[in-house]
């Protein structure tokens, strides 16, 4: 039972909220590099994936560099990206968290513009629209839904791998469990670990809420097929028939 | 010792020679990886497989179970060990307890899609044929299902060797031992040994599972395998 009074002790001591160690400064850190990441890995893969999938070209590519990046571990990339940089802290972490959320994005916009109705492609072009048209007004909008998931995907595991960032000296909520782990102070890994794991099921739960929104007109959402995606990430939604028609047999 | 080992104190990425003289320590990793990740995938697949056919004939526990393993799936790996501390301390079955959890929502899920993907016309030919719903889902669904199964499986596999590496935070060793290792020393050789053989581990063990589904599901060569 002490343990649980000493976890309740941890999350009501004024000093756990106050200053650079503080509750709310070690949360901001944490999300303020997971959103960076996030936002960072969007501008660079969804452009690229998007004219991709438009143009059907790089399928083997934009599908297998998730197939790949699932079974590199973000600890190795982590620790990989600080001895590349030489350096410790948010630089190194941030390089590692982008290099993490590309390959969902990347997979996902391709996967969910691909699936996009050929018949309806054609009646788009037949109406005259141009292939820039047809990319932004058609499949880019049919395809949202698809493309949110593999945002929502990367951002969980991108949150994830932030509480590691404390390995290499960075900061975020994963301070209080590695420190914890180190001191060997249970209550404070434990009260870390809350947070995370809280912080983690918040942003799944919001992405998933904002993917329903994107999905056009009530059309309802296929059932979700097959497409789980990275270790400790979420589940990237991908229609049955664009998975049957993009995945290849991993060798 | 910085003569006899001369590459060990440069930044090269790989060191052969402190290879050579660590390859007890590296097979030790090795094996301490293969251990945990074989215990996570045999109870994982163990614990899936009732909870997949509860899901499968009850709409509304599968959905429960679905919410519940897809939030246990959402939570960080070092965070689920953390929050196991009172309940089972920083010790093997905490690491199996947070692995083997991790297993469930890939596998369960790839059941239920699989057995939604059987053509209903099947499923009526195999009723015509007078067999009893347990013979249908025995000798008709489930072998129909097995290329999308074994591909959560394939995925659990993956993902668990992947996640395997965070439990040397918790001091069980495995692969990520030698990555810790590099980060501490600041020494590349073991972090680079340590990443290209948990990769390596992986491709090699989808590899066999792919090899196992072919000769599980002969009449499915050369379709898809997921």
């Amino acid at each position: 039972m002490t343990f649980w009074r000493d976890v309740f002790a941890w999350f009501t001591t004024s000093a756990n909220w106050q200053g650079v160690d503080g509750i709310p400064r070690r949360l901001w850190e944490h999300v303020a590099l997971s959103g960076s990441a996030v936002l960072i890995a969007v501008v660079l893969a969804l452009p690229l994936a998007l004219v991709l999938g438009h143009l059907g070209r790089g399928g083997f590519l934009a599908v297998n560099v998730t197939n790949v990046g699932r079974a590199v571990p973000s600890f190795a990339i982590l620790v990989i990206a600080q001895q590349i940089t030489r350096d410790i802290g948010t630089k190194p972490a941030m390089i590692a968290l982008v290099a993490l959320a590309i390959p969902p994005i990347l997979t996902n916009t391709y996967v969910g513009m691909r699936a996009v109705d050929e018949e309806l492609r054609e009646s788009a072009r037949g109406m005259g629209m141009t292939g820039r048209q047809v990319l932004t007004q058609v499949e880019a909008p049919l395809a949202a839904p698809v493309i949110m998931a593999g945002i929502r995907t990367a951002a969980v595991q991108v949150v994830a791998t932030a509480t590691l960032a404390a390995l290499i000296a960075g900061g975020g909520l994963g301070r209080f469990i590695i420190d914890g782990f180190a001191q060997q102070d249970n209550v404070k890994a434990f009260g870390g670990a809350v947070l995370v794991a809280l912080l983690a099921v918040v942003t799944e739960l919001t992405l998933g809420f904002v993917q329903r929104r994107v999905t056009p007109g009530g059309r309802v959402e296929e059932r979700p097929v097959v497409a789980e995606v990275g270790p400790a990430g979420g589940v990237a939604a991908l229609p049955a028939r664009a998975v049957q028609a993009v995945l290849p047999a991993r060798p | 010792m910085q003569e006899a080992l001369p590459c060990a104190a440069t930044d090269a990425w790989l060191c052969l020679d402190w290879v050579g003289d660590h390859t007890d320590e590296i097979g030790a990793a090795l094996r301490q990886h293969v251990e945990l990740t074989v215990v996570a995938v045999v109870i994982g697949m163990l614990i899936s497989a009732p909870l997949s056919l509860v899901a499968w004939r009850h709409k509304r526990a599968g959905a429960a179970i679905l919410s519940v393993t897809g939030i246990l799936y959402t939570i960080p790996s070092i965070a689920l060990f953390g929050l196991l501390i009172p309940f089972s301390g920083l010790t093997f079955q905490t690491a199996e307890i947070a692995l083997v959890g991790y297993t469930l929502l890939v596998i369960i899920r790839n059941v239920l899609a699989g057995l939604e993907g059987v053509p209903d016309d099947v499923r009526e030919s195999a009723r015509g044929m007078g067999l009893t719903p347990t013979q249908q889902l025995l000798r008709v669904e489930i072998p129909l299902a097995l290329p999308t199964i074994f591909a959560g499986i394939r995925s659990a596999t993956v993902t668990t060797i992947g996640l395997v590496t965070i439990t040397s935070l918790i001091t069980l060793g495995g692969l990520g031992n030698l990555i810790l290792d590099g980060l501490r020393r600041d020494f590349r050789t073991p972090l680079v040994v340590g990443s290209v053989l948990s990769l390596a581990l992986a491709v090699v063990a989808d590899l066999l599972l792919v090899g196992l589904q072919r000769l599980l599901t002969p009449w499915a060569r050369g379709a898809a395998a997921g």
